[in-house]
C-alpha cells in the first residue's frame, strides 16, 4: 500500500512539474485532472489504510469537482482558449523554468523536515513533501506563465498540493470543511473563468502578463 | 441567537436584491434597511450585557462565537458596511447610468455577499471555516472590483485574485500543519479558543511553521509587502464605496486572523512570531511610506496608506505587552473608520472632478466644498495629525514602544510615519487649495454620498478626542485577547 501511494505521490508531482513546462493549455488542462486523479487515489488509499470515511469523501469529491466538474466548467467557458494552438508564452525558458521548478521541490522538502521528524507515518513522509512541492511549484507556474487560463491553473495545482499533505496531516477534519473547500475551489474556478472570458471580449487577449497600464511610472 | 441573525440578515438581502432585479431602488432599501439591521445588532452584541458577563457569546450549536476581539472587528465591519451603502446609493446610480438597471441590482446582490463574507470572519470559531470565509472574501469581491467593466478594472481584478488565491493556498497548508499539531498534541478542539488553551503543549516546530505559512499567505490579502503588489491596482480601480469596504475593513478581517494566532505563539522561547510580525510589519510600513511618495493617483495614495497602516498594526501586535496591544486595537478601530471615510471623499472628488490624477484637480475647495473639506479632514485624519484617531493610536503605540526600550524599531517606525505623513499631505494640499482649472459645469453631489460622508466623519473626529468608557472597555479587552 505504502509503495503504491509512493507512486502516485511521485506520479503526482511529475504533473506537477508539467504544469510548469508544457507548451499547450490542453496539454495542461489533461495534465490537471491527471493530477486530480491521482490525489484522489492517494486519498483512496490512505482511507483504506486507515480506515477513515473522511478520505473516501474527499476522494470522490476530488473527482467530482476537479477532475470533471471544473475541466467541463472551463471547456464551456473559455474553449476558444483551450482549443488555441499557440504556445504558451512564459518568463523564462522551459528548461530554465524546470530546474528552478526541481530546486524549488528540493527546498519545500527541506521546510517540512523538521515536521517530520517529530511525528510521521510512512504516509505523512510521501505526501507531506511532495503536497508541499506541488504548492510551491505552484506558485511558481504562476508567476512564469504569462497568460490566465495556465495561471488558474497554477491556482489549482497549490490547491491540489494543499489537499495532498492535508490527506495525511489532517484526515479527520470535519466533514463539512472538506465539502466548503470542494466548493471553494469551484467558484474559484467559475469566477477565474469568468473573469477570463471577460477580459477576452474587452481586451482581446488574456495575455495577463502583458496588461501593465496599473503601475507607478 | 444573534450572530446567526448578523449572519443571515446580509443573506436574505442579496436574495431580495436578486428577485427585486431591475427594480433597483427596491434592491438599493432592502441592502439600506439589512446594512442598518446588522450595525445596530453588532453594537448590541458588542456593548450588550450577554458578552460582558461571559466574555464570549457562542451561537450555532458552536459553530460561531464572538469574544471582544472578533466584537470589534464585527462593530467595524457593519459600521463601513453601512456608510458604504449610503454612498454607493448615490454613487452607483452615476457610474452606471448608461449601462442600465440590471447592473445595479447586480451590484447590491455582490455587495451584500461580499458583506456576508467579511461578517462570516470574525463570527466563525472552527479555524478551518475561518480559512475558507476570508477565501470567499476575495471571490465574492472579484466583479466588485472589476465592476466598471473597463481594461484596467479587469486587470486589477485579475492580478486581486490570483494574487489572494496564491496567498490562500500558502495559509491552507499553514491551517492544516496546525491541526496537524494540535491532533499530535492529543487534544482540544480546533477553534481559536481550543487553540490557545492547548497552545503549550503543541510543539513549537508545528506552531512556527504553521504561522510562517498563514503570515505569508493572508498577508497577502492584507497586503504586506512584498506581496503588496495587487492591492494599489485593486483599491483604486474598484468604485469607491468598495474600495472603502476593500481598504478600510476586508484588509484588517485578514489581518484579525494572523492576531489571532499571536497568543498561541508567545510562550515560544524568543517570541518568533512577534519577530516576524515586527518585520513583515516595518518592511511594509517603509516600503509604503516611500512608494507613497510618488503616486500619480489619489486613490493609489490611499492604497498604499492602508499598506503602511497595516504594517504599523503588526508591529504594534507583535511588539507585544499590554500597552502595545492596546495601542494595535485602537489602530485597527482608527484605520477602518478613517480609511474608508478617505475613500468617499476621494469617491466624491471622482464625481466631482471625473478624473483620478492628482496634478488635474486643483482647487477642489472652490469646486465643491463638501468634497474639499471631506479630502482634507480625511487627509489629515489618516496621515496622523491631531487631534485625530489616528494620531492618539500611533502616539499609544509609539509610547508603549519607548517605555519596553524597542528604540530602534520605534525610531524607524516614528520615521516611516512622518515620511508618509508629508507625502499624503503634500499631495492633499495641492488638490484641495490652489487655482482650479476652467470651469466644468457645475455638478452636485448626490445627496446620499453627501450623507456618507457626514455619517462616517463623526467617528473621525469624535474619536480623536473623546472615546465613549464602553468603547474603551471593548478595545482594552480586545487588547487582552491578543496577548495570553
Amino acid at each position: 500500500m505504502n509503495q503504491l501511494n509512493a507512486l502516485a505521490g511521485g506520479l503526482f508531482i511529475l504533473t506537477v512539474f508539467g504544469i510548469v513546462g508544457l507548451r499547450q493549455v490542453i496539454g495542461c488542462l489533461r495534465l490537471f485532472v491527471m493530477q486530480s486523479v491521482l490525489l484522489a487515489v492517494s486519498a483512496l488509499i490512505l482511507g483504506i489504510e486507515t480506515g477513515s470515511i473522511h478520505l473516501f469523501a474527499v476522494a470522490g469529491l476530488t473527482i467530482g469537482t476537479k477532475a470533471l466538474l471544473i475541466p467541463w466548467l472551463l471547456y464551456r467557458l473559455l474553449s476558444h482558449e483551450i482549443h488555441a494552438r499557440r504556445e504558451i508564452r512564459q518568463v523564462l525558458s522551459i528548461p530554465t523554468s524546470l530546474l528552478i521548478a526541481a530546486g524549488l521541490t528540493i527546498f519545500a522538502y527541506f521546510t517540512v523536515r523538521p515536521l517530520l521528524d517529530i511525528n510521521s507515518s510512512a504516509f505523512i513522509r510521501v505526501n507531506l513533501p511532495i503536497g508541499m512541492g506541488g504548492i510551491v511549484v505552484g506558485a511558481f507556474a504562476i508567476t512564469m506563465r504569462r497568460e490566465a487560463l495556465p495561471q488558474l491553473l497554477g491556482i489549482l495545482t497549490m490547491e491540489n498540493g494543499a489537499f495532498m499533505a492535508g490527506i495525511s496531516i489532517a484526515p479527520n477534519l470535519p466533514l463539512i470543511a472538506e465539502l466548503a473547500a470542494a466548493f471553494d475551489v469551484l467558484i474559484i474556478a467559475l469566477v477565474t473563468g469568468l473573469l477570463t472570458r471577460r477580459i477576452h471580449r474587452r481586451v482581446g487577449t488574456t495575455r495577463v502578463g502583458d496588461m501593465a497600464s496599473l503601475k507607478e511610472e | 441567537m444573534e450572530l446567526s441573525m448578523v449572519l443571515l440578515i446580509p443573506a436574505v438581502a442579496a436574495t431580495l436584491a436578486g428577485i427585486f432585479g431591475n427594480r433597483a431602488h427596491a434592491a438599493a432599501a432592502a441592502t439600506l434597511i439589512g446594512t442598518l439591521a446588522v450595525f445596530l445588532l453588532s453594537v448590541h452584541i458588542t456593548f450588550g450585557p450577554a458578552l460582558g458577563i461571559h466574555g464570549s457569546i457562542r451561537g450555532l450549536a458552536g459553530w460561531l462565537s464572538c469574544d471582544y476581539l472578533s466584537a470589534l472587528v464585527l462593530l467595524l465591519v457593519s459600521f463601513v458596511g453601512f456608510t458604504a451603502t449610503l454612498f454607493s446609493l448615490g454613487y452607483i446610480g452615476r457610474a452606471v447610468k448608461a449601462k442600465g438597471l440590471a447592473r445595479t441590482a447586480r451590484y447590491w446582490v455582490r455587495y451584500n455577499l461580499f458583506l456576508l463574507s467579511m461578517l462570516a470572519v470574525p463570527l466563525i470559531s472552527q479555524v478551518a471555516m475561518v480559512w475558507i470565509a476570508v477565501e470567499l472574501t476575495t471571490l465574492l469581491s472579484v466583479f466588485l472590483v472589476g465592476f466598471e467593466d473597463n481594461p484596467e478594472a479587469l486587470e486589477a481584478a485579475w492580478k486581486y485574485v490570483v494574487l489572494t488565491c496564491m496567498g490562500a493556498a500558502f495559509a491552507l497548508i499553514g491551517v492544516l500543519i496546525l491541526y496537524w499539531g494540535l491532533r499530535t498534541s492529543g487534544a482540544g478542539e480546533f477553534t481559536w479558543a481550543g487553540l490557545t488553551l492547548a497552545g503549550l503543549r503543541i510543539q513549537p516546530a508545528f506552531l512556527k511553521t504553521a504561522f510562517f505559512f498563514i503570515l505569508i499567505g493572508f498577508g497577502t490579502k492584507a497586503g504586506l509587502v512584498p506581496l503588496h503588489t495587487w492591492l494599489p491596482d485593486a483599491h483604486s480601480q474598484a468604485p469607491s464605496p468598495v474600495c472603502a469596504l476593500l481598504s478600510g475593513v476586508e484588509t484588517t478581517t485578514a489581518l484579525y486572523v494572523i492576531l489571532r494566532l499571536l497568543p498561541v505563539l508567545t510562550w515560544i522561547p524568543g517570541h518568533p512570531a512577534g519577530t516576524w510580525s515586527v518585520s513583515f510589519g516595518l518592511i511594509s510600513a517603509g516600503a509604503a511610506a516611500f512608494l507613497l511618495l510618488q503616486v500619480k493617483d489619489y486613490k493609489r495614495l490611499f492604497a498604499f496608506s492602508t499598506i503602511e497602516h497595516m504594517g504599523i498594526i503588526l508591529v504594534a501586535a507583535g511588539l507585544g505587552g499590554g500597552a502595545a496591544h492596546l495601542g494595535a486595537t485602537y489602530q485597527i478601530m482608527a484605520h477602518a473608520v478613517t480609511k474608508s471615510f478617505c475613500f468617499f471623499a476621494a469617491g466624491a472628488t471622482l464625481l466631482i472632478t471625473g478624473t483620478r490624477k492628482i496634478d488635474t484637480v486643483r482647487g477642489l475647495i472652490r469646486t465643491s466644498p463638501v468634497a474639499g473639506i471631506s479630502l482634507m479632514l480625511g487627509g489629515l485624519a489618516i496621515a496622523g495629525a491631531s487631534p485625530f484617531a489616528v494620531f492618539i493610536s500611533e502616539f499609544s503605540i509609539i509610547k508603549a514602544g519607548l517605555a519596553a526600550g524597542h528604540y530602534v524599531i520605534i525610531g524607524l517606525l516614528t520615521l516611516f510615519i512622518a515620511i508618509a505623513f508629508c507625502g499624503i499631505m503634500y499631495q492633499i494640499n495641492k488638490m484641495v487649495f490652489g487655482r482650479p482649472p476652467a470651469a466644468r459645469a457645475a455638478y452636485r453631489l448626490p445627496a446620499t454620498c453627501a450623507a456618507a460622508l457626514a455619517v462616517a466623519v463623526i467617528p473621525v473626529v469624535l474619536l480623536g478626542v473623546f472615546i465613549p468608557a464602553p468603547l474603551h472597555h471593548v478595545l482594552k479587552l480586545a487588547a487582552f485577547a491578543l496577548g495570553r
